[in-house]
């Protein structure tokens, strides 16, 4: 049986989801196929210049978009950005940013939950970014989030599984797919999340700014495959003391 | 009027189609709005603009 997971009916079997920020798009397409994935994050600004490259032309047939509302402050013009994100015309899903200070780029829970509720009221398929606090992530559940995205680290950062344990909490207490979303700074970070049972891991700047992208984006997938098998295969015990892996019978000495 | 934040003449007759015609943008890549209120690509042929509208439009960009 293919293992999948599904985000509001719709299923996949890549656990990668793939940013596209922060690297030239004549890149995209080759990043895409390295990571295998099936959804892609996008950002939803003003459009400058009417007959630039599009950065749709770049993402390969069939791979899901996921616009986010980066920009917004606060639910209300979160509520907007995706509401115009779904009028582009590329599908119902959208990942939801409220953010309001700039230097850590925190996520403010409390007008995430406003928005996932409003938008998943208007058939969004919600995938709401969050700070990872259980009490957060159940009112998430009940306003009808699709997924719940915990961040690793801030943004940007690089710096892997900074919230390990409240992740492991949403994993073991949310009936959702939990998906960490921001601070996978490399493989075997994503790789450890895998391992944890999140159902995907959400990657952006560890790919942009590697030295070689599709390469990354590779070892990332290899990465994730890794961590989900080991999930689904279930971890061998740790002990206090030794316990031998070779026969203790027969030894020459005998 | 404003688009995207820019200064504009609203020409005599300029719909939503006209204007993202003569701006160059393709439709099925861009969203509207005017006013703060979105237009339904269905409507783009018959949207009026006036002189004191405020029109954003968007498309989408790389994005984590």
């Amino acid at each position: 049986m293919t293992d999948t997971f599904k985000l509001g009916g719709h299923e996949f079997t890549s656990r990668f989801i793939l940013g596209s920020g922060k690297y030239s798009l004549d890149l995209i397409k080759a990043a895409v196929e390295h990571a295998g994935a099936q959804i892609v994050t996008l950002a939803l600004r003003r459009a400058t210049l009417g007959s630039i490259d599009n950065i749709l032309d770049y993402i390969p047939e069939g791979v899901t978009l996921l616009p986010n509302t980066s920009g917004a402050r606060n639910a209300e013009e979160a509520v907007r950005i995706a509401r115009l994100a779904r009028e582009v015309g590329c599908g119902d899903f959208i990942k939801i940013e409220c953010i309001h200070e700039s230097k850590y780029l925190l996520p403010d829970n409390y007008e995430t939950i406003k928005a996932t509720e409003i938008l998943a009221k208007e058939g969004f398929v919600v995938m709401p970014y969050m700070y990872p606090d259980l009490n957060a992530a159940r009112d998430l559940v009940n306003a009808g989030a699709a997924a719940i995205m915990p961040l690793g680290a801030p943004i940007g950062t690089n710096k892997g599984l900074v919230t390990k344990e409240f992740i492991q909490i949403l994993v073991d207490e949310i009936d959702l797919p939990i998906i960490v979303d921001a601070g996978i700074g490399k493989p075997s970070q994503a790789c450890e999340a895998m391992e944890m049972g999140c159902a995907a891991v959400m990657s952006n700047t560890a790919i942009a700014t590697a030295g070689d992208i599709p390469a990354m984006a590779g070892a990332f997938k290899q990465a994730i495959e890794a961590g989900r098998t080991a999930y689904l295969a279930g971890m061998g015990r740790i002990l206090e003391k030794a316990s031998a892996s070779s026969p203790l019978t027969g030894f020459l000495a005998d | 009027m404003k688009v995207n934040g820019e200064s504009i003449p609203a020409s005599e007759g300029l719909t939503v189609s006209k204007l993202l015609e003569q701006k160059g943008y393709q439709v099925n890549r861009i969203a509207v709005e005017v006013n703060r209120d979105i237009v339904p690509k269905a409507q783009y042929d018959t949207y009026a603009l006036h002189e004191d509208d405020v029109i954003e439009i968007v498309c989408f960009m790389g994005g984590g």
